[in-house]
């Protein structure tokens, strides 16, 4: 193949990106916009079998080490993504995003392994980079896993001196890669990736819980930049081009995220550097609560006039969205007003909810969002939050220095009555007591979100 | 490559990526995300352009192993993309 024609195929393969990053933003053409992707993914992958030898025929190099790899790549990759609970696809993102770092980072060391004293500067800067952001990336992402996947405390975990320790790493991580650069040899890039890897776990450990979804995204982009930065070191457009459209439109989407929350970027990442580890209020005395049956909640939901449903991660826990959808349903055959109030980032990840209730088959008209939702509370009769907890706390309007401080909420607490569905009086994923829980006008039902609910349909019926 | 000619590419990238995910609702954040993420796979290209090169068993160990993620984070982050967007499908109606 021609190095012109392998060029020209490389280029059609980032106009795909572009197209499938298009259709991605919006939920028409979502669906084939990722499609676009994958064909343009595939079509690059294919094409560079031809790459080796531009003119002539001849296979590339260890071949089948490299066809072997890539089938283990694929037995270990679509199982997982088949497979992965709805709950738990966040967690996976962000290890595949992980992966991805990893990998920029292994191919800038072969590649500088491979190049010896023969690499230029720019070329030796470039690897540089791409080991520290690919390393940082891939460390920080395992880190947001464990998080996500609650195997570590989802608080920020924050040390003593803990910023001087990642000033200090941050300068060590800058300073080995000017020796790199300087010196050039093996020993120096690979405490250079330790360090990386190191600062990768130190940057994302002060990261409270809710906004680890805007650190994946972070990261993201940042493994875009290092396939940008890897583009340029193997002289190939299309790693240029798609690293950089995933890095820029990356750090968008981030910004994005972080506005949705109601934070701002630079606090996110930096907030837990200078608060103080938060007392969690009221925590370790025993305050009354007042649990009700489901048949109060029967009986509370049969004489409301509008009732609001507020779902959360704990519905998708429970996998109760066909049964919330058949309450609503009742109650609406009942001649009772009923909208699903949707935080933005109820759930672990921002539109998990309206994934889980169009599933449901949930009619569109019936969500409504946070702005169009929340002056109707006070005309709400009752509120019945479904597993969510830190999305309807008031701490976020009312506690300056809480971790979730100027996050808008839903805000429940101006309905008549609260029913709150809860496994345990475990706080939220934030970690942050809510004292809404004590309010004399919430009802607490404990038990697993689907179990209760079926309760609470079958009480309605005999009503 | 001319350097000039990559700038080029690097800045207009910049400004495409900017523009086309400018405005998105929050209902699709997390499959843009997820997308993303699998268009970065692509290292995978890299990936296999370096295990050509690699001259020693170093080399290509770590290009074999640069192989395997690769392609876990490009197969997997479309595949996983396209089972989270698969539930939107009910909305259309």
């Amino acid at each position: 193949m021609s190095r012109t024609l392998y060029d020209l195929i490389g280029l059609a393969a980032g106009v795909a990106f572009i197209l499938a990053l298009k259709g991605l933003s919006h939920p028409k053409t979502a669906r084939r916009g990722n499609l676009i992707g994958a064909f343009g993914a595939t079509l690059a992958t294919l094409v560079v079998f031809f790459y080796a030898n531009p003119g002539s025929s001849l296979p590339l190099n260890n071949l089948a080490w490299i066809l072997g790899a890539m089938l283990v790549g694929l037995t270990v990759g679509v199982p997982a993504a088949r497979k992965v609970q709805m709950t738990q696809m966040p967690q996976l993102v962000a290890l595949f995003n992980g992966v991805g770092g990893g990998a920029a980072a292994l191919v800038a060391i072969v590649e500088y392994l491979h190049l010896g004293a023969e690499a230029t500067t720019a070329e030796v800067v470039f690897t540089v980079f791409t080991v520290i952001v690919g390393c940082v990336s891939f460390s920080g992402s395992v880190i947001t896993f464990l998080k996500l996947q609650e195997l570590m405390t989802t608080r920020p975990v924050i040390f003593p001196a803990g910023r001087f320790i990642i000033a200090a790493t941050l300068a060590s991580v800058i300073g080995v890669g000017g020796w790199v650069v300087t010196a050039l040899g093996t020993t120096p890039l690979l405490v250079l990736a330790a360090l990386s890897l190191l600062f990768g776990v130190l940057f994302v450990l002060p990261v409270g819980g809710a906004d680890v979804p805007i650190v994946i995204s972070l990261l993201n982009a940042f493994t875009g930049l290092t396939v940008a930065a890897s583009g340029y070191v193997l002289d190939s457009v299309l790693l240029i081009i798609a690293g950089t459209l995933v890095g820029a439109s990356g750090t968008i989407l981030t910004r994005l995220m972080a506005e949705a929350m109601g934070r701002s970027l630079f606090g996110t990442l930096f907030g837990a550097f200078t608060a103080k580890p938060q007392e969690a209020t009221g925590s370790g005395e025993e305050r009354p609560v007042r649990s009700g049956s489901p048949d109060d909640v029967a009986i509370l939901l049969n004489y409301a006039r509008r009732v609001v449903i507020v779902p959360g991660f704990g519905l998708a826990v429970a996998q109760a969205q066909h049964t919330v959808r058949e309450l609503a349903d009742m109650m609406i055959a009942k001649g009772i007003d009923v909208a699903y109030g949707i935080h933005p980032v109820a759930g672990r990840m921002p539109g998990h909810m309206n994934v889980l209730l169009a599933e449901a088959n949930v009619p569109y008209e019936q969500l409504a969002e946070m702005d169009e939702v929340n002056p109707t509370f006070g005309q709400t009769d009752v509120a019945i939050v479904i597993g969510a907890n830190d999305v309807v706390n008031p701490a976020a309007q009312t506690s300056p220095g809480c971790p979730i401080y100027g996050m808008p909420i839903l805000e429940v607490n101006q309905a008549a009555n609260i029913i709150f569905l809860k496994r345990s009086m475990r706080p939220g994923f934030a970690g942050i007591e809510n004292e809404l829980l004590y309010d004399p006008k919430t009802m607490l039902l404990f038990g697993d979100a689907k179990a209760s609910l079926t309760k609470v349909v079958s009480a309605l019926k005999a009503l | 490559m001319e350097p000039m000619a990559i700038v080029s590419i690097f800045v207009l990238a910049v400004f495409v990526g900017f523009e086309v995910v400018s405005k998105v609702s929050s209902t699709l954040h997390t499959p843009l995300m997820s997308g993303a993420n699998a268009i970065h796979g692509v290292i995978l290209v890299g990936a296999i352009i370096v295990a050509d090169h690699s001259s020693t068993n170093l080399e290509l160990g770590l290009a074999v192993a640069a192989i395997i993620l690769a392609t876990i984070n490009m197969v997997g982050g479309f595949v996983v993309t396209d089972r989270m967007l698969e539930m939107f499908k009910g909305k259309k109606k």
